[in-house]
């Protein structure tokens, strides 16, 4: 493996140790703030120079998480959607009535909040809306701009306007359980994770299918590059990249893969300005690659626990990763 | 490196049965002994459970099929979601259990465990233990497909509310499961009284524990009896049936179910792997919709070491096992439980795959 080798160039002495209680299932940068959120309860804020400190957020299992500049938006098994902010101040956005766990949280233009429990979709925008959908919600992502809402479920994705009443969820079709949704910076494509190893794509201008396949376990981790030319995705023992940069996106296109390696990706999050991945590996490793020549750098030596999340700073300038065991990190890259 | 031994996964276990049959009574027995242990319960109807210290999930038993083309390629899509939500609480709880509903197929709930590979590495199925009721199952048998799935396909199995029914009626509806199948373990109970370890506990679906492909027998108990399927070897068959025979009295009966039956058999002669691996392959891929499970021990050619598999549908699982012991007999057994399989065709199947 390239990361054991001597020649690798290394970043890893540029890291400050945080300590935490609990697994990690992901991180965000709130500014300069890093937020660790724990797999229960409570989300570690990590402020620039200060000591990090434990937010209580839910009374239960976190099942999602996202963020913008300002907050983490969470959701979890106590039928709570909290914000919590970069002072730590936590509050409570909704709960579900029946205290129903809420699966998937999104954030779309201008901060307004999306979940979802069991079938039903959420949007908080001036009023609360509600989407019944075919199945159990599998994963949800707005679209850049204006109120659209992209569900995955069995059997394909629906997209919803939540504020254009009367109009018809527009449906894709594509067999299988959809787990995941993601669409693309320009808003012309969604892409899906399966439950079987592959993601799935509709470029929506004429709904042509993109199959991606390949990878050796389910997709649980994806991150568009700056400017929306690639989405990186983990599942694989190589970070494998897709070519989005034409309008035919990845259409019979090859990805290209890089960092290859023993181990399984966990975690993928791209550098918010230049063509540069960071992967978080299942033996503990964290690698930065060039997408351009697929260039190296160590971020983390392999430990004991798999790498659960990773996230940059806005800026860029540091990377945050944490474990399934709760070790965690920020590197500050200058 | 994040695999986990199976010693640290948390075992699930699978509670089937028919509408009525006493899961719930089996749920609630479970949850109330004094065991000291925590578990985090999926039902798919809350009310009926008196739980304080353990954690219960909803569930919807949304069974999806993989875009793979194989339509008995299924999971429970609620389940990937919601084992994934609990592994997130690891540490709260020892174990947990999946009550189904009545008409609910276990195969997508155990096929969760071996296609969503998140799920498999963190929790481990345990057993498929099947509630039946000692009074009705015999009619379940005749109307409900459901219910003989769910006898079918467990590793357990309760004959529940055994005071409601006469001692020819009990032996009648245990030779109506051994017909079909004959190598779950099978208690007699009232009101679901059962040890905790007789269903908690089970590694019935451990590679490692796959010892013997014996018939259950009912430890010395005088309503004993079993039956080997038609398609068991000579010698086993003349064996156990002497052995039921000293031990009956009365009503020793034997069903045939037309339907689902139990292929067992033998072979004394090496395998060759490379005839076996393809043999076995296309057999679950062409008769998997109608396989429920199988198992075996093999004995190959060449091959110090003891192979295992299992399977569910086409799902296959298989490992090397541990060495043959000095004196072992290196034989090979297989088992396949099913609808109407095509005994003869995988006979002469399996007999093919002996080592030249």
């Amino acid at each position: 493996m390239a990361a054991s080798g001597s020649d690798t160039v290394s970043v890893v002495e540029r890291t400050r140790p945080i300590v935490i209680d609990g697994g990690i299932v992901a991180a965000h940068f709130l500014g300069h703030t890093a937020a660790f959120v724990l797999g229960e309860e409570a989300i570690v804020i990590a402020p620039p120079d200060g000591e990090p400190r434990r937010v209580e957020a839910h009374d239960g299992a976190i099942l999602d998480t996202v963020a913008d500049d300002g907050r983490v938006v969470t959701a979890g098994d106590d039928g709570k959607i909290v914000a919590t902010d970069g002072e730590g101040a936590s509050k409570v956005l909704a709960s579900d009535p029946k205290h129903r766990w809420i699966d998937h949280v999104a954030l779309g233009p201008d901060g307004v909040v999306a979940w979802s429990a069991g079938k039903t979709a959420y949007v908080q925008a001036k009023d609360l809306r509600a989407f019944e959908a075919p199945s159990t919600v599998g994963g949800l992502a707005f679209f850049p701009k204006g109120l659209r809402l992209a569900i995955a479920h069995y059997n394909g994705a629906t997209l919803w306007f939540p504020n254009a009443a009367g109009a018809a969820p527009e449906k894709l079709e594509w067999k299988g359980s959809h787990l995941g949704a993601t669409v693309s910076p320009d808003g012309r494509f969604l892409v899906t994770t399966m439950q079987e190893p592959m993601l799935h794509g509709w470029r929506l201008v004429d709904r042509q299918h993109m199959r991606m396949s390949g990878y050796a376990a389910r997709v649980t981790s994806l991150s568009w590059s700056a400017g929306g030319h690639w989405l990186a995705s983990a599942g694989a023992s190589q970070l494998v990249l897709w070519p989005f940069q034409s309008k035919d996106g990845p259409m019979g296109k090859t990805p290209r893969l890089l960092t290859p390696s023993g181990h399984r990706i966990n975690v993928v999050a791209c550098h918010p300005r230049t063509d540069v991945v960071a992967a978080g590996y299942d033996n503990g490793l964290v690698l930065l690659a060039r997408i351009e020549d697929g260039a190296e750098i160590l971020a983390k030596k392999p430990g004991e626990a798999p790498i659960t999340a990773l996230a940059w700073s806005g800026d860029g300038r540091q990377l945050a990763w944490g474990t399934e065991s709760g070790e965690a990190g920020i590197v500050n890259l200058g | 490196m994040s695999e986990q031994s199976s010693s640290e996964k948390i075992p699930v276990t699978v509670l089937t049965g028919y509408l009525g049959a006493g899961k719930t009574t089996l749920l609630n027995r479970i949850l109330s002994e004094p065991h000291g242990k925590k578990y985090a319960v999926i039902v798919n109807e809350f009310g009926e459970i008196g739980i304080d210290n353990d954690l219960v999930v909803g569930a919807d038993e949304e069974v999806f099929e993989m875009n793979n083309g194989c339509i008995c390629c299924t999971v429970r899509g609620d389940l990937v979601r919601i084992l994934d939500g609990l592994m997130r609480r690891k540490g709260k709880f020892d174990a947990i259990i999946v009550e189904t509903t009545g008409l609910a197929d276990p195969a997508p709930v155990a096929q969760t465990f071996f296609i969503d590979e998140n799920v498999g590495r963190k929790t481990r199925l345990d057993a498929v233990v099947t509630v039946a009721d000692a009074k009705w199952l015999n009619e379940r048998l005749k109307d409900a497909p459901e219910a003989k799935n769910q006898i079918a396909f467990a590793d357990v199995i309760l004959i529940n509310k055994t005071d409601l029914v006469s001692p020819d009626e009990l032996s009648d509806v245990e030779a109506r499961i051994r017909g079909i199948n004959p190598y779950a373990k099978l208690h007699r109970t009232q009101r679901a009284k059962v040890p905790l370890d007789a269903v908690l506990g089970r590694n019935a679906f451990d590679l490692d524990r796959i010892l013997d492909l014996e018939p259950d027998f009912l430890g010395g108990d005088d309503h004993d009896h079993h039956h080997h399927h038609e398609h068991d070897h000579g010698h086993d068959h003349g064996h156990d049936h002497g052995h039921a025979h000293a031990h009956a009295h009365g009503g020793l009966k034997h069903y045939h179910d037309e339907e689902m039956q139990s292929i067992a058999l033998h072979i004394d002669k090496p395998l060759d792997p490379d005839k076996f691996f393809p043999w076995v392959q296309d057999l679950v891929q062409k008769e998997g919709p109608n396989i429920l499970r199988c198992k075996g021990i093999l004995a190959f050619k060449d091959d110090d070491q003891r192979f295992v598999f299992q399977g569910v549908h086409m799902i296959l699982d298989g490992d090397h096992q541990r060495p043959w012991q000095a004196g072992e007999k290196r034989d090979s057994r297989v088992v396949f439980i099913g609808r109407n399989l095509p005994g003869k065709m995988i006979t002469e199947g399996f007999e093919g795959c002996i080592a030249k």
